[in-house]
């Protein structure tokens, strides 16, 4: 069956790659960004140039505005929330109070009447710190005498999550073999190419403020400020832009944000700030800064029957808020077993402090570390087995649905198997074989890798509610109307930037509607405007926010198909709406729908009460969440006297159910895995001993360039969904999940001559360097 | 991210631009051509001018001229314009292929040959280039000119023997002869990114042995400079793997090199090993 439509005629908009709404206007420089705004007064944060300390005194230049924690009175922390897992309340001063914990956390705020002398000012703010020793790494932060980041975490564990199956111990006892792997994920940051940048308004005839932000969360970001400044959601408004980019890093609360708007409401007046590089870099938010020890039972036949894994995630000074430091964690534990058929597993999955800036999701969040971890361990068990990666995979990859895993999870039909068919298939494996075969002789060393996983996206709120969060997300609102002249309007909770939604909704609106997306509007990101919703993360807008806008458009066509019938005088089951009109089938009589739409005002005398007035509908949608599934492959040519990789091709099989719109699939799947792969090679934040940054500019923290992007090949299958009611599954996040493991499992397929193996995220060129040279050494 | 208060002089003539850098160059005035170095550190306001004397607009600075023996370089020419080979010699085209390693596009249009050395970045590739071929380097200042050899310039990392009233108002490479053979390399973790090693190679063959060599190293020391032990591998030999790899090992064990957190001595010895031997290789191509 072709497109979305059950009609049985006319125009389907559901699965055509059409091109985006949104694009003319940010192609042609008519964006509307938060730096665009102007204002009376500009913010320079100073920050805590050492990663521990009390904090004794700040003083600055006279004549100064100077804003401090001493001034904030009855500010509240912001104090993100858990109801399981042992986990401890840390609340986060929105400037610094008595003590630093991390190098870059705010401690003033320099408000002056330009962005450039404010930060002359900043320069001339002293800070006395007396400086303790830091922590920047959780397995030190865990040792028994380690110094305390903060007095209610004790040991620096702020959550802790523990599972075992009932199994377990007799799965483990009959292994044949057990394959371990010390996996290491570095610290990283997102980098959207926009930094953070906030604009908070006062306006005194309403007394309400404006907080104009780069939010992936407009409510939500509402919901939190008000709560730590203690005045009504009525009097402020959150208004997310076009935003340039969040990939997560957007969707915890910005502690500088609840400053801009206490400063607004103080001196009633309008204050802007825009985060430069450097300040991103440092403190807007780090991730992937892990330890995982995992170790795989295997039978005799290379099936996997128990994992047991340890996870340490250094979740940094502070827990972000909504989701809570258990994001990387729990999502870690949760997700870890993947896409194969195992059903014993122990886990134990910890969440340390220490001084470093905050851990907040990054696309993906642990997947692609516990990916890299699990897919490395595939790899050494098939070693071990001397059986083909691939063969490995196919012996343990589920095959049966619904499936039930070892956590609980339910996993709606999904084609792993399939997927690994097809890639292994297009890419021709033994072609390259051959090819590599050759390549060796010549003393070039190419590698082949494989990534096989699942994706959960589009999780309704029991998927949130199982992690006992405070603020738990989930479903979301769309409000569709079509107004008297015909336009239809579709305003959501949802808070896109960039991914493509104001299409993509428009197109599953056009079909049910019948009229054209381009006479649809998709409105978000304001919270006068949109209904309250939680935003755009985790790969849940296009199912979460897609299903509520298709249960919304579902009641307009209703709607519109009974006065359609009113006034054309037909049985509603004979009316169809198709390219603008609504017909009555097998007649020549039909009426615009903009007629309609105009007869739901003004003419509602004629329905004789039987309809209510005007064109709006109301859709809510919180499913229970779906699993999409991938296979990616990774060719490298890996230069064994300079350590670097060169990722010659990329090629991905995947299923993310239902495709709304291919082109918009296939951009979300390009720019995922181009950050794959800067995680995999390139992307490192590192401090040194003394708890200082040495990443803090794009010279050092490197991101890939479309230099570095090979041409990417996809191939689909669509598995529609029974969990989403559009069929469609979530796909934001797959990229970023699946590449660094079919990245790194290629180049230590180059390496396996040498007898090296690499289990660290990036892999460097220094550290493959290392690694061959201590078996040159030896050698 | 943007840099501390400074005050902009723009002279239009050489003499004029002398006597405003004598001014303000003891209360810390920089010259300022292409300003792709120096501007992103002041951004950072690790570099905190409070005078610069930009000399863009200083008539004739843009110009490079051949005697038959020497190129001159004078102080705006930009990096972009040795993309096409700029004089009728294996020089030509040798500035040419290291031109394309030098950051990307935009900053090439930008960027000036003079300015690169005067920041003495030990990553630059001209720095590379000025000391391989032992360049000549003209400092100009009110007191007059002054000429420099290449290896009496650098004194370090992003740092130089020029006085701080002087201005490197040119640059001479001497021409190679006609039958030179030259090879580039160099190892960055991505394209563009500021060389972790590099190497540039010449030579000459008579009766098929190596005569005139020159290898340089770059971005694995304080500052670029030959490596004696390395040209005296290769020094007599016929071109073959053996040679080249030879002056590779001595080059990786002559330097001492550069480190830093995710560089190590090592490692350093490992990229100059494999950019010597590359820029060896290439210059058989």
């Amino acid at each position: 069956m072709s497109g979305h439509g059950t009609r049985g005629s006319g125009t389907t908009w559901v699965g055509r790659a059409i091109r985006r709404l949104e694009d003319p206007a940010l192609i042609t420089g008519q964006g509307r960004f938060t730096a665009d705004l102007a204002a009376d007064h500009w913010v320079r944060f100073v920050r805590s140039p050492v990663a521990a300390g009390k904090l004794t005194k700040i003083s600055g230049p006279k004549g100064a505005t100077l804003i401090t924690a001493a001034d904030l009175k009855g500010v509240k922390k912001i104090t993100p929330m858990l109801r399981k897992f042992n986990y401890k309340p840390v609340g986060q001063p929105v400037l610094a109070e008595s003590k630093v914990c991390f190098t870059g956390e705010p401690v003033a705020a320099v408000v002056a009447s330009s962005q450039q002398d404010a930060e002359d000012i900043a320069e001339q703010v002293e800070l006395s710190i007396e400086e303790t020793k830091p922590l920047t790494d959780a397995r030190a932060a865990l040792e028994v005498n380690a110094p305390q980041v903060h007095p209610e975490a004790p040991g620096n564990v702020i959550l802790e999550g523990k599972v075992k199956t009932q199994q377990f111990d007799v799965a483990w006892a009959g292994a044949e073999k057990i394959v371990k792997i010390e996996a290491r994920s570095r610290r990283q940051n997102a980098t959207p190419m926009e930094s953070r940048a906030g604009h908070a308004s006062y306006d005194a005839s309403s007394g309400r403020v404006t907080l104009t932000c780069t939010t992936q969360m407009p409510h939500l970001t509402r919901t939190a400020i008000c709560d730590v400044l203690g005045f009504p959601e009525s009097d402020l408004r959150v208004i997310a832009p076009d935003v340039g980019g969040g990939f997560g890093q957007k969707m915890s609360l910005a502690s500088e944000y609840v400053v801009l708007v206490w400063l607004a409401r103080k001196f009633k007046s309008s204050v802007a700030w825009t985060e430069d590089r450097r300040e991103n870099l440092i403190a807007g938010f780090h991730s992937r800064d892990q330890y995982i020890t995992l170790e795989g039972a295997f039978d005799k036949n290379a099936g996997l029957t128990a994992l047991k894994a340890d996870i340490i995630s250094n979740v940094g000074a502070y827990s972000c808020f909504p989701t809570t430091c258990g994001v990387e964690p729990l999502m870690a534990m949760a997700e870890l077993p993947g896409p194969y058929d195992v059903q014993q597993y122990q886990c134990l999955s910890r969440g340390v402090m220490t001084n470093t800036c905050t851990m907040a999701p990054y696309r993906g969040v642990s997947r692609p570390v516990i990916t890299f971890t699990l897919e490395r361990l595939m790899d050494k068990a098939a070693r071990a087995f001397a059986i083909d990666p691939v063969d490995i995979r196919r012996r343990n990859l589920i095959e049966r649905f619904p499936y039930k895993s070892a956590m609980g999870l339910e996993y709606d039909d999904a084609t792993y198997k399939e997927t690994l068919e097809m890639a292994v298939k297009a890419v021709d494996v033994p072609a390259f074989r051959k090819r590599q075969k050759e390549a060796r002789a010549k003393g070039r060393h190419l590698g082949i890798g494989f990534a096989t996983f699942s994706e959960r996206t589009g999780y309704g709120s029991p998927a949130f509610a199982a992690r006992g969060m405070e603020i738990t997300p989930g479903w979301e609102t769309v409000i569709v109307s079509v107004d008297p002249s015909g336009f239809v309007e579709a305003r959501i909770g949802s808070s896109p930037h960039g991914q493509g939604l104001r299409t993509t909704l428009a197109q599953i609106i056009a079909d049910e509607i019948g009229v054209a997306p381009d006479i649809i509007k998709v409105v978000h990101g304001d919270t006068d405007r949109a209904p309250y919703g939680w935003g755009t993360f985790a790969s849940r807008s296009l199912v979460i926010s897609g299903g509520a806008t298709l249960i919304a458009a579902r009641k307009v066509r209703a709607k519109l198909i009974k006065i359609a019938s009113h006034l054309l005088e037909a049985a509603p089951d004979d009316i169809v709406l198709d390219e603008g009109v609504a017909k009555v089938t097998g007649t020549d009589r039909s009426i615009p729908i903009a007629r309609l739409a105009r007869e739901a005002y003004t003419q509602t005398h004629r329905f004789k009460g039987e309809i209510e007035p005007g064109l709006t509908e109301t859709g809510y949608y919180d499913p229970p969440g779906t699993f999409s599934n991938a296979c990616h492959v990774a060719i490298v040519d890996v230069d064994v006297e300079t350590g670097h990789v060169r990722v010659e091709k990329f090629l991905v099989a995947e299923d993310a159910g239902r495709i709304i719109n291919p082109m918009i699939a296939d951009g979300q799947v390009h720019g995922g895995i181009a950050q794959g792969i800067g995680n995999a090679l390139l992307e490192e934040i590192i401090y040194d001993e003394n708890g200082g940054i040495i990443t803090a500019t794009l010279a050092d923290y490197l991101p890939p360039t479309a230099h570095e992007i090979p041409p990417i090949e996809l191939h689909h299958i669509e598995t529609p969904s029974p969990n989403s009611i559009t069929k469609a599954k979530g796909l934001g996040e797959g990229g970023t999940i699946g590449a660094p493991a079919a990245v790194i499992n290629a180049i230590n397929d180059a390496l396996s001559p040498f007898g090296v193996e690499i289990d660290e995220m990036p892999a460097t060129p220094q550290r493959i360097r290392a690694a061959l040279r201590n078996v040159e050494k030896v050698a | 991210m943007k840099p501390a208060p400074f005050v902009r002089h723009v002279p239009k003539t050489l003499d004029d631009a002398l006597r405003i850098l004598a001014e303000v160059a003891p209360q810390d005035g920089r010259v300022l051509a292409g300003g792709q170095s120096l501007v992103p550190i002041m951004a950072f306001r690790l570099a905190k001018p409070a005078h610069l004397v930009d000399i863009n607009e200083v008539a004739g600075l843009d110009r490079i001229a051949s005697d038959g023996k020497i190129l001159s370089i004078q102080a705006c020419v930009r990096h972009a314009a040795f993309h096409k080979s700029v004089v009728d010699n294996p020089l030509g085209r040798l500035l040419g292929v290291v031109a394309r390693h030098i950051a990307h596009y935009p900053i090439r249009m930008r960027g000036t040959f003079c300015g690169s050395l005067a920041h003495a970045d030990p990553a630059s590739e001209w720095c590379l280039v000025a000391a391989t071929l032992d360049a000549t380097l003209v400092a100009r200042s009110t007191r007059g000119e002054r000429l420099i050899a290449a290896k009496d310039f650098f004194a370090g990392i992003m740092s130089t023997t020029l006085a701080e009233d002087e201005l490197l108002s040119e640059v001479q490479l001497p021409l190679l002869p006609n039958d030179a053979k030259f090879g580039f390399n160099e190892f960055s973790r991505r394209a563009g990114d500021f060389a972790m090693a590099a190497s540039l190679v010449t030579y000459r063959l008579q009766a098929g042995n190596i005569v005139d060599v020159r290898v340089g190293v770059g971005g694995a020391e304080s500052s670029p400079r030959r490596i004696a032990q390395a040209e005296a591998a290769l020094k007599g030999k016929i071109p073959d793997d053996n040679a080249f790899r030879a002056a590779a090992e001595a080059a990786a064990k002559a330097i001492d090199p550069l480190e830093d957190h995710q560089t190590n001595a090592d490692y350093r010895r490992d990229l100059v090993r494999a950019v010597v031997r590359r820029a060896l290789e290439q210059s058989q191509k």
